[in-house]
């Protein structure tokens, strides 16, 4: 049903080179959660160092008691057999085809027939729309089929967490969005605890439960997703709302004369909070909260026109 | 202690010593099961074919120019009868061994660095890992095997080819008997010479796959850093093999006399 994911004080540095310090955050069972950030803001080491790739300097990150940042090589082994994960480009074995790349997991770790196995990978194939696509080689197919048959791959063994590295670069708008319908569906489904590392806002402001942000080397907020569509906060405000106005800059901070210079300007009002994207059976998933519900109890007024039919884009 | 300038000349250093550990988790993944026997199979068959052929070209002119260098010298002792048997001496003890370290480290080694470093910039050992196997049992251990054993199988073709090569050239070109040549085949060479042979093709083979696939894995940078991965996993293995036999073939002749004929 879905595993917590526990960091705490987690810092990453490659030499001398500060990544990010401090971050602490708690990734709810079962939920679904994004993690934003400009480019090079270490989203994807983040999430290597969440999967026991790269060490972290400091910190734990507990899943199911285990500390992946200091525990033994085997206990790491035992416990990435929990998660799914599904690279930038996909990641698949260049040497095999695309229905061994999928079998790959359960042949190596399971004691399957070839029958039972070959019914678990052609329904995978199935949930990503790769059917009849499974003779081909990674090399021969577009990299939008890529990444589908690597969220096949990650599906395969059932896994309780379920890790994006960018699922939306790459794609069209048409493919983002059906993906995006995919992971909240395949939610709803299995229940597991899904975290997406994007820089798209779009999936960032319909898809999950949770939003982090990533910026200037730590953790700038993580809450759910209605306390960062109606921050004030300057960072969250600008990158969620894709503004040209606020601390981020082209190259990573901008200088005291260039906030000088926009210290006069307006900022646009915050755009209304679209409705969250709901499974396509309509039933809402377990971890889904009813629109407003946040900004009701905290006693924050959405921006006009939030939770309206027509303002959540992309369905 | 933390100079900059100490810090670059430890540098060969820690890679050395992570080439060791390296090697080291690679002995110990030797131990786990299952083992990769299907993975093994198609690796030393892919070395072989890579190497068979250009081991065999290597091997004749090796064997006859050692026909004809040693076959000109021992004339002016006197001595034709030996030609055979010098030339059996020079093939088994060095010319296969170094004939064979050359191609497995120059086509088995550069074709697994290549693998295995095109795997690591696609981040296919990272999904690997992720799926919970261990690269190095599942791919470096069954590479590191087929390398050893497609070096000893080589080793023993370059021996047959070489010593044949030299027949060939000693009896055709040097006007030497062909009885003289066989039956001075063991005047000088002894068994223990064909047993220091397929060992040193062993330890090659080994260096050149650990070698190779430790670079291969820690690719890094894109396509070039596989190129670069491959250039100097060859360069590496080539320095560590003639080390490697320098030190063994000097071992060698303290511990087994050679026989007087």
């Amino acid at each position: 049903m879905g595993v917590e994911i526990k960091v705490d004080d987690l810092t990453k540095s490659f030499g001398k080179q500060l990544i990010w310090a401090d971050v602490t955050l708690t990734v709810p069972a079962g939920e679904i959660c994004v993690m934003l950030g400009p480019s090079g803001t270490g989203k994807s080491v983040f999430l290597k160092a969440l999967i026991g790739l790269l060490k972290p300097d400091r910190g734990s990150i507990i899943i199911e008691g285990t500390d992946i940042a200091s525990c033994s090589e085997k206990e790491l082994y035992e416990i990435r057999k929990l998660f799914g994960v599904l690279f930038q480009d996909g990641a698949m074995f260049g040497s095999m085809n695309l229905y061994d790349n999928v079998a790959f997991p359960l042949r190596e770790h399971t004691k399957k027939s070839e029958s039972e196995i070959r019914d678990i990978v052609m329904e995978k194939m199935d949930l990503v729309g790769l059917l009849g696509a499974e003779d081909k080689l990674p090399g021969e197919i577009s990299g939008g089929m890529r990444k589908r048959a690597g969220l096949a791959r990650a599906l395969v063994l059932d896994p309780e967490i379920v890790l994006f590295d960018e699922p939306d670069s790459g794609l069209d708008p048409v493919r983002t969005s059906f993906l995006n319908q995919l992971i909240v569906d395949l939610n709803a489904q299995i229940d597991a605890t899904f975290l997406i590392v994007t820089h798209d806002i779009n999936t960032a402001r319909t898809v999950p439960d949770n939003i982090g942000l990533l910026y200037h080397k730590h953790l700038a907020m993580f809450g759910p997703r209605e306390m960062l569509l109606s921050s004030e906060e300057p960072v969250v405000r600008q990158f969620l709302n894709a503004q040209r106005v606020g601390p981020i800059g082209m190259s990573e901070e901008k200088d005291a004369t260039e906030l000088e210079a926009e210290k006069d300007m307006d900022l646009p009002p915050l755009p209304p909070i679209p409705l969250q994207l709901e499974p396509s059976n309509g039933i809402p998933r377990r971890s889904q909260k009813p629109p407003g519900e946040w900004c009701r109890e905290h006693g924050i007024d959405p921006p006009p026109n939030s939770f309206l039919p027509s303002s959540a884009l992309g369905t | 202690m933390s100079s900059p300038t100490a810090a670059r000349v430890l540098a060969p250093v820690g890679t050395a010593g992570k080439l060791f550990a390296f090697g080291l988790d690679v002995g110990r993944g030797l131990f786990r099961r299952p083992f990769q026997t299907r993975e093994f199979l198609q690796q030393a068959w892919f070395i072989a074919s890579v190497t068979i052929i250009p081991t065999a070209l290597v091997a004749i002119p090796f064997g006859a120019v050692i026909a004809l260098q040693v076959g000109g010298l021992i004339k002016q002792f006197g001595a034709q009868s030996f030609t055979g048997s010098a030339s059996v001496l020079a093939v088994i003890q060095q010319a296969g061994p170094i004939a064979t370290a050359l191609l497995i480290a120059g086509a088995g080694g550069s074709a697994i660095a290549a693998d295995l470093g095109a795997r690591k910039i696609r981040e296919e050992l990272d999904a690997m890992m992720v799926l919970g196997i261990d690269p190095i049992q599942r791919l470096v251990v069954p590479r590191v095997l087929a390398c050893m054993l497609v070096a000893v199988f080589l080793n023993g073709m370059v021996s047959v080819v070489g010593v044949a090569g030299g027949y060939v050239f000693n009896v055709v070109l040097q006007d030497g008997t062909p009885g003289a040549y066989m039956a001075s085949f063991t005047a000088l060479a002894q068994l223990p010479d064909v047993w220091i042979g397929m060992i040193k093709a062993l330890v090659f083979g080994l260096i050149a796959a650990v070698v190779a696939a430790y670079k291969g894995m820690n690719a890094a940078g894109g396509p070039k850093g596989v190129g670069d991965a491959v250039n100097e996993s060859v360069v590496i293995t080539f320095l560590l093999l003639f080390v490697v036999n320098f030190v063994l073939s000097t071992i060698y002749l303290q511990l087994v006399p050679p026989k007087t004929g």
